[in-house]
């Protein structure tokens, strides 16, 4: 088959560097996001994904972003620019300016643009994927919904009544659990009890888990769980371990220093460096810089959004 | 005799699955030759069996999956078998369904119509028999339809389903049952009837042609017929002439017709069948003391339900929701105040 044998090929080294290049992006991204938050230019609320990053660049490498639907979280920024490499929107849009992606109505974790969806309620978002699932079932258009959960979100039952319907109607969709350890402040072992993947086996849900930060890894396991729904038009619930450098939001994190960095000894950006040459990561890394440079200048300066007037 | 209201909504779901191949049913236990419990949906799952998925017993997820339906091109109805079982799809509600157009800038909708019976005097006992339309009227974002028996039943489901915006389309239980007493040469029995213009109309109903009247009775779905009767006895026994407003979209709230009729009666009570604290009839008296101050006579009253559980017993539930003596009573004590 076509697809396998896709996956056991070596990416071309165009593909590795676009997949640094990419997770790069995102890491500074968040970075740059914290920063100015710190400095005081920023009002409201973020969540990064600063360690989490191989998992939406490796994922998101699989899909198609002109047909294949993607829901994502509070923790979507990742997710979002690595669907859309669109900077300046969810810079303005995280920032209150015009030109942000959804007015600034939605902020820092309700996204919409072209197949991308972001809400901020935990479990809520994977029924709403799976009738996106049924809509392109529906409609013959050969693609699938994605939904990014974390394990914190394993908490809420709307996701078993959800993936009892996403097998019992054949539905493609994929379930992305990236499983840092974490709910918010309170670890696993306070939170979760039994085998992440036998919740989803319990429903004839196809399901793997792959704990890695190596982007590559990344990429080989969702693209047999996207081949799997993509051929047999039924769920895959696919579990990434991983771990998140940043606080669950901004300085909110009592994690032990020493956690944290062991975990930074396997950081995706690290572990993906011997994929690009030195002088490669380099070239990248003074794009990135400029690239963000350049997007947050603009963003500074434009303008806030205009108040709209009482409709009801 | 006229349709029955389960009948003619039934006739309407029909008739809206030929029109557009966009129309999904969605719900629990919709198939034939059960076709749902309250029969609105028979006859459905045998024409159109790839069009109506009956679920598990899972209305979070489904009220989820009817959303993703829709803001993907398709306009889903989904099937709740219980109003009081909507509380189960309240997140997907109230933070996606009525979230989605405005926090996305206005560049999605959410075509879903969400069908609902709600409503008691049927012995369902306190879980089975809320009317909890108050709860969703504190909710910007979406449309909040409950029609009466003397309302186009069918029509304004269909009107519902073509609504780009996600609407909550309330039957009353009792109402399904009863013939669908659609105004004839202007007038619904002994009274006369004019119905608003649009979509989602209100009925004003006068015993005097539209006359001088003592009070406006303002109410909505299953109450109507309670008000009515209220309205005649009133004539009859009390020699008092009111007007009685049905509206059939609570929100937004069609205050229109209601600050109309005040026009003509300087008193309103308003009738509903849920409870008294924080329902309806409180948001209607507070926008009608705002907008019309000058018209009122004297203070809005409400009938309501008393503010507890619907229990199960027949004279239990009698007493505790509201009933004609009750809007009786509400009219002749603002007689006494306003002379």
């Amino acid at each position: 088959m076509d697809g396998q044998e896709q996956t056991a090929l070596a990416p071309a080294s165009a593909d590795a560097r676009a997949l640094y290049a990419r997770m790069r992006l995102i890491r500074r991204f968040e970075e740059t996001l914290l920063e100015l938050f710190a400095a005081g230019k920023l009002h409201g609320t973020t969540h990064t994904c600063i360690g989490q990053e191989a998992d939406a660049v490796g994922v998101i490498s699989c899909l198609e972003p002109e047909r294949d639907v993607v829901v994502s979280n509070h923790r979507c920024h990742g997710h979002y620019l690595a669907f859309t490499d669109d900077v300046d929107g969810l810079l303005r849009e995280v920032m209150g300016r015009v030109g942000g992606v959804c007015g600034g109505k939605g902020g820092s974790q309700h996204l919409f643009r072209g197949n991308f969806y972001s809400n901020g309620v935990l479990g809520s978002t994977v029924p709403v994927a799976a009738g996106m699932a049924l809509a392109e079932r529906e409609k013959g258009s050969g693609a699938l919904a994605t939904v990014f959960v974390g394990d914190g979100t394993l908490g809420q039952g709307v996701v078993y009544e959800s993936l009892n319907i996403a097998s019992l109607w054949e539905l493609p969709l994929l379930v992305v659990v990236e499983h840092n350890g974490y709910a918010q402040s309170t670890p696993s072992r306070l939170q979760l009890a039994g085998d992440v993947e036998a919740r989803a086996a319990a429903f004839g849900v196809a399901t793997s888990r792959h704990d890695t930060t190596d982007v590559l890894e990344v990429q080989a396991a969702a693209r047999e769980a996207v081949d799997h729904v993509r051929t047999t038009g039924t769920p895959y619930f696919l579990v990434l371990d991983t771990y998140r450098f940043s606080p669950h939001s901004k300085g909110d994190d009592f994690r032990e220093p020493e956690e944290i960095a062991e975990r930074r000894l396997r950081d995706p950006l690290t572990v993906a460096a011997g994929i690009v040459g030195e002088a490669e990561r380099e070239e990248i890394a003074d794009a990135v810089e400029r690239r963000l440079a350049e997007a947050v200048e603009q963003a500074l300066a434009a303008p806030v959004p205009a108040t709209e007037p009482a409709t009801r | 005799m006229s349709m029955r209201c389960g009948q003619a909504l039934n006739a309407a779901l029909h008739e809206i699955f030929e029109r557009d191949e966009r129309v999904y049913l969605i719900g629990e236990d919709l198939l034939d030759p059960y076709g749902g419990a309250f029969k609105i949906s028979q006859g459905l799952s045998t024409r159109w069996p790839d069009r109506v998925l009956t679920t598990p017993v899972s209305e979070a997820s489904i009220f989820g999956v009817s959303a993703g339906l829709a803001l993907r091109g398709y306009r889903p109805i989904l099937e709740v078998m219980f109003g009081d079982f909507v509380t189960l799809g309240l997140d997907q509600v109230v933070n996606g369904i009525a979230k989605f157009r405005a926090m996305f800038d206005e560049r999605v909708t959410v075509p879903l119509v969400v069908r609902t019976p709600m409503g008691g005097r049927r012995g369902y006992g306190p879980t089975h028999s809320q009317s909890l339309e108050k709860l969703l009227v504190g909710v910007p974002g979406i449309t909040v339809v409950a029609p009466s028996e003397c309302h186009d039943v069918g029509a304004l489901l269909a009107e519902a389903v073509d609504d780009d915006e996600p609407v909550f389309f309330i039957e009353n239980k009792l109402m399904y049952g009863r013939p669908n007493r659609r105004p004839e040469g202007g007038r619904v029995d002994e009274l006369a009837c004019v119905e608003g213009e649009g979509r989602y109309p209100a009925l004003t109903f006068s015993g005097n042609g539209f006359g001088r009247a003592e009070a406006t009775l303002v109410t909505y779905g299953g109450m109507l017929p309670v008000a009515l009767d209220a309205a005649t006895q009133l004539i009859l026994e009390h020699e008092v002439f009111t007007e009685v407003v049905a509206l059939s979209r609570l929100l937004p709230l069609d205050l229109e017709p209601v600050l109309d009729s005040l026009g003509r009666t300087g008193m309103l009570v308003t009738v509903e069948e849920g409870t008294l604290t924080g329902g309806v009839g409180a948001e209607i008296a507070a926008r009608v003391q705002a907008e019309a101050w000058s018209d009122l006579n004297g203070p809005v009253v409400r009938v309501a339900a008393r503010d507890g559980i619907v229990p199960s017993a027949r004279s239990l539930e009698d007493d505790a929701l509201p009933g004609v003596e009750d809007v009786i009573a509400a009219v002749t004590a603002l007689e006494r105040v306003g002379g």
